[in-house]
Order: structure tokens, then C-alpha cells, then sequence
């Protein structure tokens, strides 16, 4: 085990910087922003990306998966931080792909992970309901009434809940809100009768939805897995997520910070160049410090993603933390630091700074993580 | 099996079979640290063994050249034995400054008789360095330091003080940088010097620090008379040995958790004190651990881009700056987490554990300042790493 990328995983990131350096800069963002599109990604785009392979990179290989493991795939995420490419591939294959491939039945595996492979079908998951995530307080509640099974609830922050073809529900179908037990998984088409989509962009550009369920009818085969065991199976597939956002905010906090050294590196002020002010200076390098400390903690982090390790949880919540917490430090560095022209929309350095803000809060910030790693230390 | 298998096989066993029980126990105390030299001192008849066993097989220093009483290991080897120690828990079978930094720039800047002269009996422990570098003028500004030292036949005659010279009082040579040309640009007038600390007219005396006494010490030259011969890389040439030699500190100090002092078992303590100190001290002390992880991934990951050649500049710049600032927090973390009860270094009334995170508290203060301070490291990481302008 290593820390650092094989020759297989190292291909498929340059392959991955020079296509979205050519296919998707921080421009085509702009350009979705700013045309007000409907979905929020370019399919085009996604379809070129599913011919380079990135959805089957971590697909069992019976359904074409590419067996790079998510070291390989995280080196693809933390490339999308950098240039900011608006894509499905975090709800449709890590976690729809990882829910269905770690608890959906032998059928619902043979019908969707090669159409997840092949970037034909779009999946969300509708697991938040309050302002802040912990996947234990889920309160959606299901219940099953003559062979079928009911949801009631609401969902938040379903990220492209508006344009998925399926979304996996986690409801409540017994205890209560704080419980691990009593959680289970649900696959709903979005075209059920009582479910209701309502899509809202966020601050990064990006979309999630708002995803009411009333009373809605589903048939008996809509269970994932064990009725009322789907946590365990959640934390771990939301591990890999983290992970893997951990890796895209990495390249964020990299893009962001090597901006903002060249910046440092022409402005002039006082007929200097502003980076060979000592206050600069020493803040730039505090940012290069916890940058290098940030990578190896995503490195192992996604390496015990391959291993399946016992310290797994451990490795995703420091990394997810330290991800989060950085981003916030260092995306706010890079604007000030900057100057006047950081606040303005004509500089890219913002869309950084919001896509951060957007990913800090996805799965967890760095406060809910400590509770978490602090937990799993036994304290 | 590979070759690598095999010479981890073996090592294994013959560390099974070498290194006592009591030798693999966490070092505790300054008693459980064995300082080589002319005065060195057991406190049990296992140290004395253990140390005389690593010493015959040439392992306090394995990677050096057998030629100069080393164990001759490759890279590879040595990463393997010092893994293999970590997982048996085995104690550093000595402690010695010239082992960790006079020794790789004796080896790289010395001539065949120095290297003769110097790495054999320093490879079999016989003798305890220390370092002559600070002087009271100048601290991070090391190149302005005024010790001179005057040609006078075959000798130096060294007149000054140097200051912050760790284990002065018991050591029995010292490696210094002295001023061999007052009118040359400062760091060109400056030469790297080894000599005896029985020499007449060298006065040492300890410094006392804010955690009570302390290995510091002040030290006098008064005429000193060394001979030429012991001058390394070159009369004036003594600022390229210096500055290899602090990249060999920073290095050492980048595993101060692996010996050079006591080391507090954070999450063991925080147990014991985190109920009575509530969820913010909860949180700090998660962060804290964190800190820990993310800085051994670190040290792994840069041992592993060594061992692949890649370029581990930009990470190996960091290693001292994160190293020292988090044991200087981590023991400010303990110190406020223990309250009212890490407020004392020497009374009555108070577990040794509090008495000694007071002490350490205290202590560990000097680590973000001793071997380049952290602005320093800043510095270098600007310039160095960054490429920012000057």
C-alpha cells in the first residue's frame, strides 16, 4: 500500500487535467451560470466523459468497471476541483452507484450499473432534512401497507435531485430521529405520483433540489437492502463520498492557492511586488504547510477506501475535516489577498470560493466530523 | 521471497532475540535515555546490553559505511529496521547530536583522516557531541556570529561565547562555526571547527530556563587553542557545511516524537481530564489528534516519495515547522485541559504526569524557536518552496 499513485492511476489524472483543462475550464461554469441553464451540467460533456471511462472507474468490473480504485477516481476529483467541471458524478456514481452495488439486489444491479457505467442513467440521493448533515436525524418516514410501501416527508439539498432518473430515498421506518437503527433505502422514479421536485441552485452555481414526498406509493421490490439496516451500509458508501469531496476540494484549495502565489508574484504596489512582503509571504506559506498535510490525509483517506481498513472512518473524517476547514481558510486567503479585484465576478477566484462553501457543508463540515472521529476514538 | 522479505525476516528475528523486554517499554524519564560518550552512564544492565549489541553490529549507526563502524545498510534496509523498531517498540540504544547531524557532513565535507579520525569512535558511542552555533548576537541571524578564531601557527586560537549549546556540560567535543576572516562578507568569513572540550580556557556554564533547569548552556573561549587540522570543508568555507548541517537538524527535529523527549499519550490523558472540561475541550482535543494523524501521513508520504525518487522538497520544507508547533500546542493543549492541576513543576500535591506537562509546557516553548525558529522555516518555505521575491 502507498500513499502516492500507481502508473494506471497517474495516467488517468493527467488524462483528466488536460481534458478538462481543454473540455471544461472555469469558463463553461460561467457560461452555465450565466445562460441560467435548465439542468445545470452539459450533457455533452458528460458524454464525453463517460466514453474516457471516469463512471466505471470504480464499478465492480463485471459491470466494466476499471478497477482504479478510488485513489484513482479521487485523482479525477481532485482535478474537478480545479477547474470546477459541473458533473453528476458524485450523486450518480459514487453514491448511487456505491448504494446499489453494496445493498441493491443481484436484478437492480444487472439493470443499473451498466447504465451508471455507461453515463446513461442520472442518480440522487434524498437523504438531508436539516440545515446541518448527520444521516442519523433522517425523519422521512416509510411504512409498508398491504405489500406496498408508503414515503412522507421532506427532503433538502438533494444534489441534481431535479435532473436524476432515479433517486434513493433514506427514510425512517422505525425509531426515532438520532437512531442509527430504523433507517432504509428506497429507489423512487421521480415520476411517482405524490413526488414533487422543486430545483434550487445554490451559491456555487450548481443545483440540488427540494424533494417533497406525500403519501407516495411505492411497489414491494423499491427496498434497498434490509429494512431498517440501511445506516451502516449509508456511512460507509457517504465515506466514500466524503472522500472523494475531500479530493475535489483539494484541487480547489490548490488552484486557488497557485493563483493566488502567481498574483502575489506580479502585483505590483509601493513599486514592490507585494509577495516579497514578509506578512504575505509567511501567510502564503502557512497555506502551502496545511495544503501538503491536507494531501496526505486525502491520499489515506481514499486509500483506505480501496483497503476497507478498520481506521477507514477515521481517515474520511480527518480528511473531510481538515478539507473543509482549509477551504475555508484558504479560499478567504486568496480573495483578500487579492485585493479589490478578488470581490469581483470578473475574477474566478469567487467561483472557487463558492463551490468550497457548497462542499464544506456537503456530507459533514469540520465541526461534524470531530464529533465523529471523537466518537470513533472512544471519547 | 524478495530480497527486501528476506532482510526484514531477519532483522526481525535478530531484534526478537537482541533487544530486551524493558528496552521495548515507552521512554518515560531522562533515566531511560542512554546519551553515548565518555561519560556514558546505564541505569540497568539491559541499556548496557542492548546498547553494546546495536554498537558490535554497527547499528547506532546502520547507515553509515562499515568502513567508519556503520552497518552499511542501503536506504531501503535502513527504512526496513527502523520500521521493524517502531513495531517492536525498541528504544533508541543511544542518544547523540554528532550521530544525527556531524556525522552526514563529516561524511560528505570531511577528508579520510578526519572521517578516521571522528565517525569511528563516534560509531561505537565513545564520544558526545554538541553544537557551537548561537552566540547572544546572533540567533536567527546565525551568519553574524563573532567568535574568532585566529590563525596562530598550526593552531586556532579561539576567543568568544557561544550560547543555546545543548549538553555543553557534558560533552566531550564540540562542532563550531567561528569567524576565521573578519573583513570577508559575513557568510563567507565564517569556518566549521571540531575541538576538545577539555582544551584549556573553555568555560561552560548551564542556563536556567522558564521550565526550571535545562540541558542549555553558555560557553566561553578564552584563548582557545585547536589545531588547523580540524577545521571541515575548508578554512571560510564553513557556511556550506553549516547550512547542510541545519537541513540534518530540521530533519531531526521533524521526529522529535520519536525520542528526544517524553511523550504524553494525548488521547490517554484526555480521557482522564475531558469530563470535567466539556464538548469545546472535546473538540479541541479531536482537532489536535488530527493535527497528529495528518502530520505521520505526511512523514509517511514523504518517505515513500524519497524511496520512489520523486521531489519531496516542497513537503520535507514543512517537516520541522509542523513537527515542533505541534508539540508545542499539543502540550498547551494538555496543560489547559488539566486545569488547575498542570500549574506547578515541583510541588507536592500534584500526579508526577501533571508536574511533568507543566514542565514540558514550558519546555517544549524553546522547540518553535531552537534549530531555525518557525518564521525561519516560513521563510525558507516563501523563497524556497513558493519562489517569492525578496
Amino acid at each position: 500500500m502507498t500513499l502516492l499513485l500507481n502508473d494506471e492511476q497517474r495516467l488517468l489524472r493527467d488524462s483528466a487535467r488536460d481534458f478538462l483543462a481543454t473540455r471544461s475550464p472555469v469558463a463553461a461554469l460561467r457560461a452555465l451560470r450565466d445562460r441560467g441553464d435548465e439542468r445545470g451540467y452539459d450533457p455533452q460533456l458528460w458524454h464525453e466523459i463517460a466514453e474516457l471511462g471516469w463512471p466505471a472507474a470504480v464499478l465492480p468490473e463485471a459491470y466494466g468497471g476499471l478497477g482504479v480504485g478510488y485513489k484513482g477516481l479521487g485523482a479525477v476529483f481532485e482535478q474537478i476541483g480545479r477547474t470546477l467541471a459541473a458533473t453528476p458524478l458524485l450523486p450518480t456514481v459514487v453514491l448511487g452507484g456505491g448504494l446499489l452495488a453494496e445493498a441493491g439486489s443481484t436484478a437492480l444491479r444487472d439493470f443499473w450499473l451498466p447504465k451508471i457505467a455507461a453515463g446513461e442513467a442520472l442518480f440522487a440521493l434524498a437523504l438531508e432534512e436539516a440545515p446541518r448533515h448527520d444521516p442519523t436525524q433522517v425523519t422521512l418516514r416509510a411504512w409498508s401497507e398491504a405489500g406496498h410501501w408508503r414515503l412522507d416527508g421532506d427532503k433538502q439539498f438533494v444534489l441534481d435531485g431535479h435532473i436524476a432518473d432515479r433517486m434513493i430515498v433514506v427514510a425512517r421506518s422505525s425509531g426515532t430521529a438520532g437512531q442509527q437503527a430504523g433507517l432504509s433505502l428506497f429507489l423512487v422514479d421521480p415520476a411517482t405520483p405524490g413526488v414533487q421536485i422543486e430545483r434550487t441552485s445554490l451559491v456555487d452555481s450548481r443545483n440540488a433540489a427540494r424533494v417533497r414526498f406525500s403519501q407516495v406509493q411505492l411497489d414491494g421490490g423499491a427496498l434497498i437492502g434490509a429494512p431498517d439496516q440501511a445506516f451502516a451500509v449509508l456511512d460507509a458508501v457517504l465515506d466514500r463520498a466524503r472522500a472523494c469531496i475531500a479530493a475535489e476540494l483539494l484541487g480547489v484549495i490548490t488552484e486557488a492557492f497557485e493563483r493566488t502565489v502567481a498574483y502575489l508574484k506580479e502585483r505590483v504596489q509601493f513599486d514592490v511586488r507585494i509577495g516579497s512582503f514578509q506578512a504575505l509571504q509567511h501567510r502564503a506559506a502557512r497555506l502551502h504547510v496545511e495544503i501538503e498535510l491536507l494531501r496526505s490525509s486525502v491520499a489515506a483517506a481514499l486509500e483506505a477506501m480501496d483497503a476497507a481498513g478498520n481506521e477507514a472512518a477515521e481517515l474520511v473524517s480527518v480528511a473531510k475535516a481538515r478539507a473543509s476547514d482549509l477551504s475555508e481558510k484558504a479560499l478567504n486567503e486568496a480573495v483578500q489577498m487579492h485585493g479589490g479585484v478578488g470581490v469581483t465576478d470578473a475574477l474566478e477566484i469567487g467561483f472557487f470560493l463558492k463551490r468550497a462553501r457548497v462542499l464544506q457543508q456537503t456530507f459533514g463540515d469540520g465541526s461534524y466530523h470531530r464529533d465523529r472521529y471523537a466518537r470513533l476514538r472512544g471519547f | 521471497m524478495s530480497g527486501s522479505d528476506t532482510f526484514r525476516a531477519e532483522v526481525r528475528q535478530w531484534l526478537e532475540a537482541n533487544c530486551p523486554p524493558s528496552m521495548r517499554m515507552p521512554v518515560k524519564t531522562d533515566q531511560d535515555m542512554v546519551w553515548g560518550g565518555s561519560r556514558i552512564t546505564f541505569h540497568s544492565a539491559d541499556q548496557r546490553l542492548w546498547f553494546e549489541r546495536m554498537r558490535d553490529r554497527g547499528w547506532l549507526v546502520p547507515g553509515w559505511p562499515k568502513a567508519y563502524g556503520g552497518g552499511g545498510l542501503e536506504p531501503r534496509e535502513l527504512r526496513i529496521l527502523e520500521k521493524e523498531m517502531r513495531a517492536l517498540g525498541c528504544r533508541q540504544p543511544q542518544y547523540n547530536l554528532g550521530i544525527w547531524m556531524l556525522g552526514p557532513v563529516l561524511l560528505e565535507f570531511g577528508t579520510e583522516p578526519q572521517k578516521l579520525e571522528h565517525l569511528v569512535p563516534m560509531a561505537r558511542g565513545e564520544v558526545r557531541w554538541c553544537q557551537g552555533f548561537s552566540e547572544p548576537s546572533a540567533g536567527s541571524d546565525l551568519a553574524s556570529l563573532r567568535t574568532a578564531a585566529v590563525r596562530d601557527g598550526e593552531d586556532f586560537v579561539i576567543t568568544g561565547q557561544k550560547i543555546w549549546t545543548s549538553h555543553g556540560d557534558k560533552a566531550d567535543w564540540m562542532y563550531a562555526l567561528v569567524r576565521t576572516d573578519p573583513q570577508a562578507k559575513k557568510q563567507q568569513g565564517i569556518s566549521f571547527i571540531l575541538l576538545d572540550m577539555k582544551t584549556p580556557g573553555i568555560i561552560v556554564r548551564p542556563l536556567g530556563l522558564i521550565s526550571g533547569k535545562s540541558e542549555f548552556c553558555e560557553v566561553f573561549f578564552d584563548a582557545v587553542r585547536v589545531p588547523a587540522r580540524h577545521v571541515i570543508g575548508g578554512v571560510n568555507q564553513g557556511w556550506r557545511v553549516a547550512k547542510k548541517l541545519l537541513e540534518h537538524e530540521r530533519a531531526a527535529m521533524s521526529t522529535l516524537s520519536s525520542g528526544a523527549a517524553p511523550s504524553f499519550d494525548m488521547l490517554t490523558i484526555a480521557k482522564s481530564y475531558l469530563d470535567a472540561a466539556g464538548p469545546v475541550w472535546r473538540d479541541r482535543v479531536a482537532a489536535a489528534l488530527m493535527d497528529q494523524q495528518a502530520f505521520s501521513l505526511t512523514m509517511r508520504r514523504l518517505q515513500e516519495l524519497m524511496l520512489a525518487r520523486e521531489d519531496a522538497s516542497g513537503v520535507s520544507s514543512i517537516m520541522k515547522l509542523v513537527q515542533t508547533e505541534q508539540e508545542s500546542a499539543k502540550h498547551e493543549l494538555l496543560q489547559q485541559l488539566m486545569g488547575q492541576r498542570a500549574l506547578s513543576l515541583d510541588s507536592e500535591g500534584f500526579t508526577p504526569e501533571e508536574l511533568a506537562v507543566c514542565r514540558f509546557w514550558l519546555y517544549t516553548k524553546s522547540y518553535t524557536i531552537a534549530g531555525g525558529s518557525s518564521e525561519i522555516q516560513l521563510n525558507i518555505i516563501a523563497r524556497h518552496v513558493l519562489g517569492l521575491p525578496t
